[in-house]
């Protein structure tokens, strides 16, 4: 009975609050206002605070003198330059981290996780103690170790480690010899350049060849030649231009050559371990992905293991791997941060740290500061983007 | 006459044992280390590194550690130190808390332990009513434990909260104040209206994209700024809210896994009953989500816990806080390795427990799929 | 500009929230919730460090003493927030505490782009370096090539930057967040010296393992007025500040101290009159009463009392009055006239 009635009456229209489409307006409205208040609430409220208390505002103070000193400087800064410079120094100083950082947190990584998978049961396990124990142990908590602990038990630069005789390592840091390059190195520099547009050139001609015609040519050996080769003519041509200048004992410290801080040296290398432990387990859950299937037709085509490593298994690992291991160098770079805990001059001790603590300006300094961070990840993952089209356009 | 005249019909010869060098512990010792030459290399490798590193390790931890005594003196230096840890050891679980007031702590320890203790059982009931319990009533009770101002207790202001008790705190309260906001987040961005995604998408990789370092600079120094004036905000507050934004950004891209791993099928069907969305949702869709990232919400957890160590930097006193603090007092300059490693004990314990429970969760929750 | 396109967006969604919150001035707020929060440093001893106990002690946390006693009547009634030397301007921007006296620099930049006000100068100091005697150094401008220990954010920092410039001088500046880690790593050998204002030299120099085996520098490289800090814009609260450090130091010119305080009432001085509210009416042209200075002198003590007992020469920190004496004795604490 109450079927029929309602087969029988017209659909009534739903009343406006019911229909989807106003409440799809009605939602977003009320979203963007909310959002649009509570950022104006908070803009209006930092304006007033700061505008009643005199506090000074605006992307000025970028001009104007630091005045301090900085200990580790990749870009030429001195006390008379400015807060801008003092912002490139620390920028410069976390994408250095970052860089040394992520080298060797990969190279150990593939180890670790190859390692892992090894049939030697006990590589593997040392491999997996490893792996549990330095990802569950807090980052800043290493890298106080490693600073606190381990590198200020070294000795006073008078009593330092001596290897080789050209590096010292004393509790002052890592003392190198610095390369001193003088007149006629820009040539050694251009046929270094020269050498490796012929090495992709010939790489690519001997694809090519092989594509077509089905000819191997063996490019390894013959690049190597080139690479290695033209730029030590080079320098023997223009009159070995480059020199090493050795770190000496002076007075307290060592003088000349080239110094890698304790701070440093502490920040990569806990970096770097904790990272690798992380991508350990993504390198082993890449190979682990691949079939087996694959390596035993790859066989049963004929191909060597160290050709179906190089030609089936790792292109297809690394389909797998890359993803994840964008976003770890993404941690890394963001990890680097912790930096200013043991004293050593990156972004967020330079600039939100002194710079901040001199001006006073908090919010245009934090402000900047995230913009940095965020721009770089923005990057990674417009860069980690890419790469997953371009592997899924080869998957078809 | 011999064993070879012995003739079996096809079929009925028995199984012969392997051969010797393939059972037993020489033949897994050969299977697993000795395979090839490679291996017996890379094999005495790592043996030559294990005779490195722990013989020395167990040597400095136990037998020539000292464990008595309750000055600096006491300790002869040949191993650890471990009276370092005993005498600072209130301050690393509790801080400045006073310790006439230390029960209430240990008290809200009890209760959480009490509650959670059914929640491993599979035979006890009513687990819903616990759960709900420890999610929505508890907090208030520890807040009432742990700051006071109820019931006649003296308050204990939040700069003498200290030690593991305030990193379980931010920890805590980072990951359940995080769930909600971050399962609100997971659904913006998984919403067709365009505002609300591109708002919740907005929010999410602006927090994941900058170092929790900066989110709490921004903490300690912005948000005072941001707040009308004549209002203050306590500064361990502060620093949860940094904390609980940071995590909740995490947090909705893990529920977001869980949201795309249901079939679309749910939904339609969920639809198709009549369900609005708010009832899709809550009745048909997050429980299912949920349940599928509880392990994914235990991770992000652990990864929490880890990243509250950074709140030192903005002189908040949590576990590691107190352990660098004892580690750089004049008296006990020079004992910081047994505070660093009894710490990172105290971490690697709970990371790689909840790490464990979130494995066998996994292989659980995989079953019943 | 940009302030009328906010409080355009602001005011339908906000009006009501923003209008809420307009506070009274802070002697009222401090009247009315009957403690001052007082922002401190984390440990610095003589100048403000907690004992075992968790008491407070120190020059800077007598002043914050005296002024309970003056505001509130009761010198105990101070709370206390410890503060880095980085967060210490927000805590007081954005009123978390109500005074800082936290041994602060007054510098121009600092009165006046970080929206605080100077309430005078309680320690006149400067800065020193501080090096292990095994180093040999004799003074300052041997320091070539050094490493130095310093904490982030000082006019530390900036003054030494200065020093070394103008002797042409190379060095290497190793910045810590916090007081502590920076002194461990001076300890532990990370630097060749440790430099900070010569009255934390003193005070850091106690807290070393080895405090004989060290060494301070005898130049002083800088001006470091220390003094208690407020908020702009609160005259009022500055006034109250400003005059209770005149009030220590002019009981100490006219011979008042905690001892004497109340006989002192009955002088014939019209100085000591005025100054102990027997005549004319300070306190109240303050917005306090008439006893305004007798009870921070009495409960805390005059400015000798508090130098002496926090860091005078019987103190473990051993400093001589110098430039901290009065004006009359060869020193710069001058009080500007109390009438």
């Amino acid at each position: 009975m109450a079927v029929e009635r309602v087969a029988e009456r017209a659909p009534a229209r739903p009343p406006v609050w019911n229909d989807p489409r106003f409440r799809a307006i009605f939602f977003q409205a009320l979203v963007l206002a909310l959002v649009i208040g509570v950022g104006a609430y908070l803009v209006n409220n930092t304006l007033t605070n700061m505008e009643k208390r005199g506090i000074a505002s605006g992307f000025g103070f970028l001009g104007t003198t630091a005045g301090f000193s900085i200990s580790t400087t990749l870009v030429p800064y001195t006390e008379e330059s400015t807060y801008g410079r003092a912002f490139l120094v620390g920028l410069a100083n976390t994408l250095l981290v970052s860089v040394i950082g992520v080298f060797f947190a990969t190279i150990l990584g593939f180890i670790v996780g190859i390692a892992r998978l090894s049939r030697n049961w006990l590589v593997a396990k040392l491999a997996a103690v490893y792996i549990e124990t330095l990802r569950n142990i807090p980052l800043l908590l290493q890298i106080f170790f490693w600073y606190f602990a381990v590198l200020r038990n070294l000795p006073s630069p008078r009593q330092s480690f001596i290897l080789f005789d050209i590096f010292y390592l004393n509790i002052r840091g890592l003392n190198t010899p610095a390369p001193v390059f003088e007149e006629g190195f820009g040539w050694v520099l251009l046929s270094a350049v020269v050498a490796v547009a012929a090495a992709v050139s010939i790489v690519r001609w001997a694809r090519r060849r092989r594509e077509e015609t089905g000819r191997p040519f063996h490019t390894v050996y013959t690049s190597l030649a080139i690479l290695f080769g033209l730029p030590t003519l080079a320098t023997l041509l223009a009159g070995s231009p480059l020199h090493w200048e050795y770190a000496v004992l002076e007075g307290f410290n060592f003088q000349g050559g080239m110094v890698m801080s304790p701070e440093l040296v502490a920040l990569v290398f806990s970096l770097s371990t904790y990272t690798a432990s992380f991508i350990g387990e993504i390198v082993r859950a890449g190979i682990m992905a691949v079939n087996r299937g694959q390596t035993e037709a790859a066989y049963a085509v004929g191909l060597s293991p160290g050709l179906t490593l190089r030609l089936v298994v790792i292109p297809q690992a690394l389909r797998v791997i890359i993803p994840p291991l964008t976003s770890q160098y993404l941690n890394l770079t963001k990890n680097s941060s912790l930096a200013s805990a043991i004293a050593y001059p990156d972004l967020v001790l330079v600039f939100a740290g002194t710079v901040l603590n001199q001006t006073g300006q908090a919010v245009e300094i934090i402000a900047i500061t995230m913009a940095v961070y965020l721009t770089i990840s923005l990057l990674i993952s417009m860069f980690m983007n890419w790469y997953n089209r371009k592997m899924a356009l080869v998957e078809r | 006459m011999n064993d070879r005249a012995q003739t079996y019909l096809p079929g009925t010869h028995p199984d012969l044992p392997p051969p010797p060098s393939m059972v037993g512990v020489y033949g897994w010792l050969r299977a697993n280390l000795f395979s090839s030459p490679v291996n017996v290399i890379l094999t005495l490798l790592a043996a030559y590194i294990i005779y490195l590193a722990f013989p020395p390790l167990i040597q400095w931890v136990f037998i020539n550690a000292d464990w008595q005594g309750d000055t600096r003196e006491a300790c002869r230096r040949e191993g650890a130190c471990w009276v370092f840890v005993k005498v600072w050891l209130r301050q690393f679980m509790y801080g400045r808390y006073p310790s006439t007031e230390i029960w209430r702590i240990n008290t809200a320890y009890a209760i959480l332990a009490l509650g959670m203790i059914p929640m491993f059982i599979p035979r006890v009931r009513g687990k819903a009513w616990i759960a709900a319990f420890l999610l929505f009533g508890y907090p208030v009770v520890a807040y009432y434990l742990f700051y006071g101002s109820a019931f006649g207790q003296v308050v204990v202001e939040t700069p003498l909260w200290g030690g593991l008790f305030l990193t379980l705190v931010i920890a805590s309260v980072g990951i359940v104040g995080s769930l909600p906001i971050g399962i609100v987040l997971a659904l913006g961005r998984r919403s067709r209206l365009p505002i609300i995604q591109s708002v919740s998408i907005a929010f999410i990789e602006i927090w994941r994209g900058v170092p929790l370092i900066t989110v709490l600079f921004m903490a300690s120094v912005m948000f005072p700024l941001f707040m009308p004036e004549g209002l203050t905000i306590d500064r361990l507050a502060r620093a949860l809210v940094g904390v609980m934004l940071f995590s909740a950004a995490y947090m909705a891209e893990v529920v977001r896994g869980g949201l795309q791993a249901i079939p679309k099928g749910q939904y339609e069907a969920a639809q198709a009953l009549g369900l609005n969305y708010g009832k899709m949702m809550a009745l048909i869709i997050l429980p299912q989500a949920l349940k599928l990232v509880i392990p994914g919400i235990v991770n992000t957890f652990i990864g929490l816990f880890k990243d509250t160590t950074l709140v030192l930097i903005i002189g908040l006193m949590d576990f590691l806080g107190t352990i660098q603090s004892a580690g750089t007092n004049p008296q006990w300059l020079g004992f910081a390795i047994e505070g660093y490693v009894f710490s990172a004990l105290v971490f690697w314990v709970f990371c790689f427990g909840m790490s464990r429970y979130s494995q066998h969760l996994e292989r659980k929750l995989r079953t019943t799929h | 500009m940009i302030r009328t396109i906010f409080y355009a967006l602001t005011a339908a969604a906000t009006a009501g929230l923003v209008a809420s919150a307009a506070s009274a001035g802070t002697l009222d707020d401090v009247k009315k919730k009957g403690f001052i929060q007082c922002g401190v440093s984390e440990g610095l001893p003589g100048f403000s460090a907690p004992d075992t106990a968790g008491n407070w002690t120190g020059l800077d946390v007598d002043f914050c003493k005296a002024l309970a006693a003056a505001v509130l009547g009761d010198a105990s009634k101070v709370k206390y927030s410890p503060l880095s030397a980085k967060v210490r301007f927000t805590a007081l921007q954005s009123g978390e505490i109500d005074l800082l006296s936290r041994n602060t620099t007054w510098t121009l930049v600092r009165d006046t782009s970080l929206g605080l006000n100077f309430a005078g100068v309680m320690f006149y100091d400067g800065q020193g370096f501080m090096v292990p005697k095994k180093l040999g150094v004799k003074s300052a401008k041997e320091l070539k090539g050094a490493s130095v220990c310093v904490q982030i954010g000082t006019t530390t920092e900036l003054n030494m930057a200065d020093f070394f410039r103008a002797n042409k001088l190379d060095y290497k500046p190793v910045v810590f967040e916090k007081a502590d880690e920076t002194l461990a790593a001076y300890d532990t050998g990370r630097c060749d010296a440790f430099t900070t204002d010569a009255s934390g030299l003193a005070a850091y120099r106690i807290k070393l393992k080895d405090p004989q085996g060290h060494l301070i520098l005898p130049e002083l490289i800088s001006k470091e007025p220390l003094g208690p800090v407020v908020r702009h814009g609160d005259d009022q609260w500055l006034d109250v500040n400003r005059w209770l450090i005149y009030a220590l130091l002019e009981a100490e010119e006219l011979g008042v101290d905690s001892k004497n305080v109340d006989e002192q009432k009955k002088s014939a001085n019209p100085n000591t009159k005025r100054l102990l509210g027997v005549e004319g009416d300070m306190g109240k042209n303050l917005g306090l009463d008439n006893d305004w200075a007798v009870r921070p002198i009495k409960q805390v003590g005059n400015y000798a009392e508090i130098f002496d007992r926090n860091v005078g020469p019987k103190t473990t920190l051993g400093l001589e009055r110098g430039t901290n004496a009065l004006w009359n004795k060869g020193g710069l604490m001058y009080s500007m006239p109390i009438r």
